[in-house]
């Protein structure tokens, strides 16, 4: 933990924080626009100015307030499920984000950029959902197996890219945007083949996993947070001993350090292209599996979500440090989870999440660009995404 | 040195495809309708027996195969691309007779919907072509095209101008793309990170007003009027030909003017000379004294205006009202079209129509009621596309400096 409180105090830290505030502001500023009571009262602005401020605080406030209550603590609830419930939902929330997202961070550590999630996610949640449904086995080797089957299914995904990479030099980037596509087309077809839809449904969906086969609902059946949020945390802590504290991880660096150098010092590149795609494409199965054995209970088409892109802005947020994408990812998933009570009580659209978050990634991205914004003086330790 | 022999194999594999289509092809016939009404003169429709289609293009896949190995094995020589395109023409059309058996392939209505489906990806292909040619990588087509969808959409519904909606659009696309270079040339950020966060923003973006503006009052916001066909003559009366390619909308007209002058500009003139030598080695334009940043900035910006101008296609060209996310990742394939036709304009623009002509090849099979899954057409392009970067049909190369930054020292 000396490493997050160190990271947060140094400047870096700073300007994620200053560039999540700025990404706030613009979304402020949307909000307020789109506003129907800011456009009346703006019209007679200059006779009455307290109305369109009050106005505009309104919806600005109402908006982060609502955000607030659907992704922390719903301080308006009646009873205490419902108080709590919020931050349960965001963690639920954060738990595939932060998976897929330490699996970018290997990826990004290792100078590959593994734009893969959402095929990996993909099939992380065909292997492990096909084992949970047609498999029968006793709880304590069937939900292992589960796990086990969606990890396997996402690496074996993304090693094909590093192999790819490996024995034809064929550029990362595109094969695995070209792959995401191809998974979501191969689930939206075995979807509607026996091979996973559910007998007699017309609809693409599959038959609800076995319960011997989900995650542990810790929490009681009212919260949808599982014992995924566990397997995270394990996730994490593995993701830092593998990049910090292993062979394997210092072959992985040397590697996105400079691919020459390491290849000098005798370090098989091809290999650790496949290692490096694998674990990382593992790390994205992962959260294939914590979607379809926990939140989702059943195969559908919507499996991934967008958790393949928050993956990959949640990697650079966090820096591709295991513990910055831990705080990125519940961040993230506080968003998301807010998103969805400030789209019910306050017409505000879920969209604005989108926004929000592109803009944390651009302003992140370009230190110059939060320290033009906030006047902060240049800072030589420096680190660009 | 030894030649690859990767090619004789990919073609090996494929032929077995061949064969086994060849082997289980049904008896009957397909009939092939090519002429419509508006043709000078009438041609016939004929009948194919699909056994013997399926055995002549097998055979031909075959001599293919043979070539290739010819070239490779006993010459030593790279597998010329004619043998190449044999080989695809004979697969392709086996698939097809395939397909179609016992039923009527109505050949111009095929084609006709898939340079629909093409225009905005030609653009977009465009956009990328003028992009990485000068070094920036642009995964921002989808972005460029939904902007431009959407400015098209709502400027031509507020001031009921077609061709307000189309400068619209170009701003649009152009304004994204400025974003893109500024952040990728000034802030010397990842351009693939700038490219898939602004296809973010701008889904974002788009959603977010279409729901809280647009959606408000659709008639005013969001009813542009749309580009009539224009039928040229003598040329739009060719069989074939003619309905395809010279019965369409202005911006198709545009589109076919575009893609000769991104051709001639980018190799015949200075200007294409600097931006590729910018594209190829930075350092060595700058040292000659090419201004690097002023050459990326109007190449990145340029062809984010083409991409918008593609985008308008989805709006005033085809459906008229703007939708949410309806680029539906054209851009992606259009990213694909770029490099499957090698960073060349007019190869990328051809891949393109391949691309739509696998995309709307679905909708012919299901006019026919066919029992071929849409997902593996819609997934060509994409398998296509890994195909050709793990240089299994020859090898592809981008620019040299495609996607890293210069920085001035």
């Amino acid at each position: 933990m000396k490493r997050v409180l160190k990271e947060f105090t140094t400047g870096n830290a700073l300007l994620s924080v200053l560039a999540v505030l700025a990404s706030f502001i613009v979304g402020g500023i949307l909000i307020a626009i789109s506003s129907p009571e800011v456009q009346t009262t703006v019209t007679y602005i200059g006779a009455r100015p307290a109305d369109f401020f009050q106005a505009l605080w309104n919806s600005v406030f109402g908006a982060y307030d609502a955000m607030f209550r659907g992704a922390v603590f719903n301080y308006k609830a009646h009873d205490g499920v419902q108080m709590i419930k919020p931050i349960t939902e965001t963690l639920a929330y954060a738990t595939p984000i932060t998976m897929a997202g330490l699996g970018l961070a290997v990826a990004f550590r290792s100078g590959l950029f593994n734009i893969g999630g959402t095929g990996q996610i993909i099939f992380g949640a065909m292997f492990a959902g096909w084992v949970a449904i047609y498999v029968d086995l006793p709880f304590y080797l069937h939900f292992p197996m589960a796990v086990l089957a969606g990890v396997i299914g996402g690496g074996l995904f993304g090693a094909l890219v590093g192999f790819l990479k490996a024995t034809t030099g064929a550029n990362e980037v595109i094969v695995t945007i070209m792959f995401n596509y191809i998974a979501v087309l191969l689930l939206s077809y075995l979807l509607k083949t026996p091979v996973l839809q559910a007998p007699g449904s017309i609809n693409p969906v599959s038959l609800p996993v076995h319960d011997s086969a989900k995650y542990w609902f810790f929490m009681g059946d009212q919260f949808r947070v599982h014992g995924g949020l566990i397997a995270m945390l394990i996730a994490v802590v593995f993701t830092w001993w593998l990049l910090n504290r292993s062979t394997l991880g210092f072959r992985f660096r040397a590697l996105g350090h400079n691919p020459n150098a390491a290849k000098v010092a005798g370090i098989n590149i091809g290999l650790t292209y496949v290692l490096v795609m694998g674990i990382s494409g593992a790390l994205a199965g992962l959260a294939g599996t914590s979607q379809v054995l926990g939140t989702e209970k059943f195969l559908t088409l919507g499996v991934a979500a967008s958790f393949g892109f928050d993956a990959i802005t949640v990697a650079l947020l966090g820096r591709s440090n295991p513990w910055g994408v831990l705080v990125a990812g519940i961040l993230f998933g506080g968003l998301r989870a807010g998103a969805v009570t400030m789209q019910a009580n306050q017409n505000v659209p879920i969209d604005i999440v989108l926004v929000v978050q592109s803009m944390i990634v651009l302003f992140i991205a370009a230190p110059p660009l939060v320290r033009a914004i906030f006047r902060l003086k240049e800072s030589k330790r420096e680190v660009t995404a | 040195m030894k030649q690859s022999k990767r090619t004789p194999i990919a073609v090996f594999i494929l032929t077995l495809v061949g064969l086994w289509l060849f082997v289980s092809a049904p008896s009957g016939v397909t009939e092939i309708k090519i002429s419509t009404d508006t043709d000078i003169f009438a041609l016939p429709n004929f009948n194919l027996d699909i056994a013997f289609v399926s055995g002549l293009a097998f055979a031909a896949q075959v001599v293919a195969f043979l070539g290739s190995v010819y070239f490779v094995v006993i010459r030593n020589h790279k597998t010329p691309r004619w043998v190449v395109i044999l080989f695809a023409v004979a697969l392709v059309f086996e698939i097809l007779v395939g397909l179609f058996a016992g039923k009527t392939m109505t050949f111009t209505s095929l084609l006709q919907g898939s340079l629909a489906l093409a225009v905005p990806l030609i653009f977009g292909s465009l956009a990328g072509v003028l992009s990485e040619r000068v070094g920036v990588v642009n995964i921002a087509i989808e972005g460029q095209l939904l902007a431009g969808a959407f400015v098209s959409a709502l400027v031509a519904s507020l001031s009921d101008n077609l061709f307000a909606g189309l400068l619209g659009a170009i701003i649009a696309g152009a304004l994204v793309a400025w974003v893109l270079a500024v952040f990728a040339i000034k802030y010397v950020v990842d351009q693939i990170i700038v490219g898939v966060v602004l296809n973010v923003l701008v889904v974002g973006l788009t959603n977010f007003i279409f729901s809280t503006l647009m959606v408000s009052n659709l008639p005013f916001f969001n009813q542009p009027p749309r580009f009539d066909k224009i039928l040229i003559p003598l040329l739009g009366q060719i069989p074939v030909l003619g309905p395809v390619l010279f019965n369409q909308t202005l911006i198709v007209y545009l589109m076919y003017v575009v893609v000769a002058a991104v051709y001639i500009a980018l190799f015949k003139t200075r200007w294409g000379l600097r931006v590729r030598a910018v594209g190829e080695y930075p350092k060595a334009a700058d040292t000659v004294g090419i201004n690097v940043f002023r050459t990326r900035y109007v190449s990145v910006i340029i062809g984010g205006a083409l991409a918008g101008l593609g985008g308008s296609f989805f709006t005033l060209g085809q459906v008229g009202a703007f939708g949410k996310e309806m680029t539906n990742g054209a851009g992606y394939i259009a990213l694909a079209a770029l490099i499957f036709g090698r960073w060349n304009p007019i190869y990328a623009a051809f891949a393109a129509l391949l691309f739509g002509f696998a995309e709307n090849l679905q909708y012919g099979l299901a006019i026919i009621g066919s029992s071929v899954p849409s997902e593996f057409l819609l997934m060509l392009p994409y398998a296509l596309t890994v195909v050709a970067v793990a240089g299994l049909v020859g090898k592809v190369t981008g620019p040299a400096a495609s996607g890293k930054a210069y920085i001035k020292s």
